[in-house]
């Protein structure tokens, strides 16, 4: 899809650094709608986060998780209860 | 080409289509529009977190609550998407009418209703199915008169897609709430023309297709459960959640939508949601009912015309079902295709019981549906070609 080592056949990596891993509060959610209901809620209430691949840490297998900074706890769990949001858990992680 | 009809010139070959109950031909040009767009962009919804699938996530979960403000039924969570209303209909009736339970349907309804009940029946259960008056009409007294003790199911169209008569379906839901049965409504005639409250109407599950007057693309279909009903899935598989598990999720909607969903399907019924709500339900219906009342008052002065149902009845689906004289329901309809460029629906229309209780089992009955998209000069032509016909007929 786009250009660069890919369409020229040279599969080297590239001069991209690593992903820096850092502590996020993450949680996840039974189905893919309650995450969607989610992220809605997230965007309008003015969460910083978005949804990611579950990670393997939390949960064997597929599915989304919502990961925020961890100093948004408080609004995000106050977000979850006026809106009652449904999730499985909240796990701080370093990912 | 029809779809262009408000934007440009005349189609290369005029046609007229009054089919709608078959399916809606007719759609506002942001239906397609959105297919494309979602054709385009979409990657696998509910299958990761890369942008192309959480655009069809984001899109599916946003047609789920329109459809959950529109029908009432409580929550997003309690819409699940299928491929059509008879998908939907045998998950409701296999997953609630069991071996052993007692239903109650009508004469008014479709295969996709009659044909999982009769799977159930000879699976063990038990089938009572209220009759019609002679205008084809079915009062909730008629189906609680064929309840038992212990009735465990209403299953009940709101509309005949054959005459267009409606069911009184707030009464009847109030009815399964008295007597304890499961109130199951056929909405494949009426979502999108005619208000439905799932909680107000006492519904417990609502299915109707998403390509008849919700004006959706073909392939659509949802079923609606009101908060605290269960329903075992039909088919399981893959959901993108709960992976290692070796059953299907138990949580709706995802317990009933094994499978890749149908994203670009749904992206074109999500946008026809945000018309119809733009455009008001009650106008669709007004405008579809009077090209349908200009039609019955047309061809009712046609002597040979035969107009099965309930014509005058004030609130009815934009539906008419005629025959002229003896004459053979497909022949007609082919001569108005072939002859006038009209599209009708000819037959039984997968409504056994509703021909038989008309006496039109052999004959077959010609039927017109109408669009809110038709014009007053499409009907006009319609009525003329019927009488046209009809002295055709008397005069051989």
């Amino acid at each position: 899809m786009h250009g660069g080592a890919g369409r020229t056949g040279d599969c080297r990596s590239g001069e991209r650094a690593m992903r820096v891993k850092e502590k996020r509060l993450i949680v996840t959610f039974r189905t893919t709608t309650d995450a969607m209901a989610f992220e809605a809620a997230g965007r309008e209430y003015g969460l910083g986060g978005r949804l990611i691949p579950v990670p393997r840490a939390l949960t064997a297998g597929c599915g989304l998780a919502w990961s925020e900074p961890p100093e948004r706890r408080r609004d995000m769990e106050r977000l979850i209860g006026e809106e009652k949001l449904t999730y499985e858990q909240i796990a701080e992680l370093v990912i | 080409m029809l779809n262009d009809r408000k934007k440009s010139a005349k189609p290369a070959k005029p046609v007229i289509y009054l089919d709608a109950a078959a399916t809606s031909l007719l759609k506002p040009p942001c239906v397609a529009e959105a297919v494309t767009a979602a054709f385009c962009s979409f990657g696998n919804s509910q299958r990761g977190a890369h942008e192309a699938s959480l655009a069809a996530s984001r899109i599916i979960f946003q047609t789920r609550e329109r459809i959950c403000r529109m029908f009432g039924t409580g929550t997003p969570d309690r819409v699940a998407f299928t491929a059509n209303a008879t998908e939907s209909l045998n998950i409701a009736i296999q997953g609630l009418v069991r071996p052993g339970g007692i239903a109650v349907t009508t004469v008014l309804d479709h295969n996709s209703v009659l044909r999982p009940l009769y799977l159930q029946e000879d699976r063990g259960a038990e089938l009572h199915i209220a009759g019609c008056d002679a205008k084809g009409r079915v009062t909730p007294e008629a189906i609680e008169a064929e309840m038992r003790p212990g009735t465990s199911a209403v299953v009940c169209t709101h509309a005949s897609n054959v005459t267009g008569n409606v069911l009184q379906i707030r009464e009847i839901g109030a009815l399964c709430r008295r007597r304890g049965a499961l109130f199951i409504v056929d909405a494949s005639q009426t979502a999108g023309l005619f208000p439905i409250h799932m909680q107000e109407d006492n519904i417990d599950v609502l299915c109707f297709s998403g390509h008849k007057g919700l004006m959706g693309p073909q392939g659509t279909g949802c079923i609606c459960i009101r908060e605290g009903l269960e329903i075992p899935p039909l088919l399981v598989g893959g959901t993108g959640v709960q992976s290692y598990s070796r059953t299907q999720p138990a949580e709706m909607p995802v317990s009933l939508e094994a499978g890749t969903l149908n994203g670009h399907g749904i992206a074109g019924l999500n946008s026809a949601l945000g018309y119809i709500s733009g455009y008001g339900i009650d106008r669709i219906r007004t405008e579809a009912q009077a090209l349908m009342r200009q039609f019955v008052a047309g061809v009712r002065q046609v002597p040979q015309v035969i107009i099965y149902g309930d014509p005058d009845d004030s609130d009815r689906a934009p539906v008419v079902s005629l025959n002229i004289s003896e004459q053979d329901a497909g022949e007609i309809s082919d001569i108005l295709a072939q002859e006038y460029g009209i599209l009708t629906r000819p037959g039984a229309h997968c409504a056994p019981l509703m021909h038989k209780a008309l006496g039109t089992e052999g004959q077959g009955a010609v039927r017109f549906s109408f669009s809110h998209l038709n014009t007053a000069e499409e009907v006009c032509t319609a009525v003329r070609a019927v009488r046209e016909i009809a002295g055709q007929v008397s005069g051989q």
